[in-house]
């Protein structure tokens, strides 16, 4: 159990070291003639105009709410799929008014407009 | 246990006596192999992309009537190789104002993110980095680390398009962990456990035939995960100057795309795994390596219908995108989850073939009413009347030049 723990450790450590290092050999192999209009921010020719990190759309925001709302869901209802075998209908019923609850989330998200690109 | 048995094991537990005849404690002799097998998945996965990346130009080539990449090598098999090379070579170009820390570990995370997931996918029987007991919670996990790196692409490069591009990325992609994480749900419900080789060892019968709309749904949704087309407005090229990654340029620009590339095939074998019965075929348990040969042959059918999707469909829009997602693709998989749910507690598990056809009518149930109800709706919602615009025009004085023969006015 904490040895299977101790392997995604590793392979964790493992999957960034390795295109860390081909990044690192890359580095090492390519030319480097920087410039200032080479490094100048990109923006098709024009040159930027203020902060480049700017206001944006609330719109973010509220799909951001939706999918915290869903995402929590999940992790309530993954250990009641693991013991989905051993239960009655009694608690799947209790499991399936949870999830309609969240549908009823949704629908009243909807109806207000949250979920409208805009 | 004989080599050809199963040459996997067969190495692993030589090399472990190896280890311990050298004097190593058993606790570091398991650290050594899993370093070494951390080492070798790793380094194989990424290998892959080499081979993925000509199969993709070829497949596509091959669909819009061209010859694809032929020059380098047989069937221009060394064409990835000679770009490689090419691409290590590029000068790295930093834009003025980069957050250096996340600039650069946006490339990394990106492909990081989704090697993990291959430390979960079992290839055979025996051959799997580790049966995790929350595997499928690992993967969702996982895979919102590469949100991250699109996110912090965008932030670091000081770029107003990429930052834009990133907002939009990620818009979308946790919209679409959404059904993904509810259709999850219903491989793990059938097999009572979250490992992915307990999920392969359930399925006596493939969960496809369990749960036919769940798959479609998983497919539908892993491919916007990926950000494939016709989901690619992650890297519209057309609409955001190339999208997040903008400011960056050689292997960094690049690694971006292995990302890519690796995801694609990674979610054809997760998909092959939960819901196509991985590894599992006559004489799979037997000998293992033939499992491995199932299972690539599952995973290249899913893999091929991922390229002709994107050879084939036109780009959706972002509201239409979104419309998708919350609008139809949320609701349904938790209405299916409900169904599925109760249904399967209804019929007797003892006879799986009532229970099959049980699921498969269910399903095409829900599909029919799906229909319908998409219908009414668009038969009800009004269509928009596209009116000419009258637009002012500047009007010229009238000359005696402006008028004909007739003297009306032109």
């Amino acid at each position: 159990m904490l040895a299977d723990w101790l392997y995604i450790g590793i392979f964790l450590v493992v999957s960034l070291f390795l295109p860390s290092a081909a990044l690192i050999m890359a580095g090492i192999l390519s030319p480097k003639k920087p410039n200032p209009i080479k490094n100048s921010t990109y923006e098709c020719g024009v040159e930027t105009v203020g902060q480049s990190l700017t206001q944006f759309k609330v719109q973010y925001y509220l799909y951001a709410l939706v999918f915290l709302v869903f995402d929590v869901e999940a992790i309530f209802l993954y250990p009641w799929a693991v013991a989905y075998q051993f239960q009655t209908v009694f608690y799947v019923a209790e499991a399936i008014i949870f999830v309609l609850i969240l549908l009823f989330a949704l629908w009243y998200a909807w109806r207000k407009g949250a979920l409208e690109w805009v | 246990m004989s080599f050809w048995a199963d040459p996997y094991r067969f190495l692993l537990e030589l090399l472990y006596g190896l280890l311990i005849g050298w004097g190593l404690p058993a606790s570091w002799a398991q650290f050594v192999l899993f370093l070494i097998g951390a080492f070798a998945l790793g380094t194989a996965a990424l290998l892959l992309v080499v081979f993925l990346i000509w199969v993709e130009r070829k497949v596509v080539a091959r669909i819009q009537d061209r010859l694809g990449p032929n020059r380098v090598g047989p069937w221009g098999i060394f064409q990835t190789i000679a770009d490689i090379g090419k691409i290590f070579t590029k000068e790295f170009i930093t834009p003025v104002g980069a957050d250096w820390l996340l600039y650069n570990l946006a490339p990394i995370l990106s492909v990081g993110a989704v090697l993990m997931l291959w430390a979960v996918i079992p290839l055979t029987m025996t051959l799997y980095g580790v049966n995790l007991n929350v595997a499928v919670l690992y993967i969702i996990a996982v895979g919102e680390l590469g949100e991250m790196a699109v996110i912090l692409a965008g932030w670091g490069s000081n770029n107003k398009y990429a930052v834009l591009a990133a907002f939009r990325a990620v818009a979308q992609l946790i919209s679409y962990e959404v059904p993904l994480v509810v259709t999850l749900l219903i491989p793990v419900m059938f097999a009572g456990s979250m490992g992915l080789n307990d999920i392969v060892q359930a399925q006596s019968v493939w969960f496809i035939f369990l749960a036919p709309m769940t798959a479609l749904i998983f497919f539908i949704v892993s491919i916007a995960e990926v950000g494939r087309a016709p989901f690619d407005l992650v890297e519209a090229e057309s609409e955001l100057v190339s999208g997040f990654n903008i400011e960056y340029s050689g292997l960094k620009f690049g690694f971006f795309f292995v990302a890519d590339f690796l995801h694609a095939f990674t979610i054809a074998l997760l998909f092959a795994t939960l819901f196509l019965g991985g590894w599992r075929g006559p004489g799979a348990a037997q000998y293992p390596m033939l499992g491995f040969v199932y299972l690539m042959i599952k995973t290249s059918v899913v893999y091929f219908i991922v390229i002709l999707l994107r050879a084939s469909l036109p780009r959706f829009r972002i509201d239409q995108m979104m419309n998708l997602n919350w609008k139809l693709l949320t609701p349904l998989s938790m209405a299916v989850l409900i169904l599925t749910a109760l249904l399967d507690k209804l019929i007797p598990s003892s006879q799986p073939f009532i229970r099959v056809i049980g699921m498969v009518v269910m399903n095409v149930i829900i599909l029919l009413v799906l229909n319908e109800i998409l219908k009414l709706v668009e038969t009800r919602r009004p269509r928009p009347v596209v009116a000419p615009v009258v637009r002012p025009v500047a009007r010229l004085p009238q000359t005696p030049s402006m008028q004909n023969e007739s003297g009306t006015s032109l």
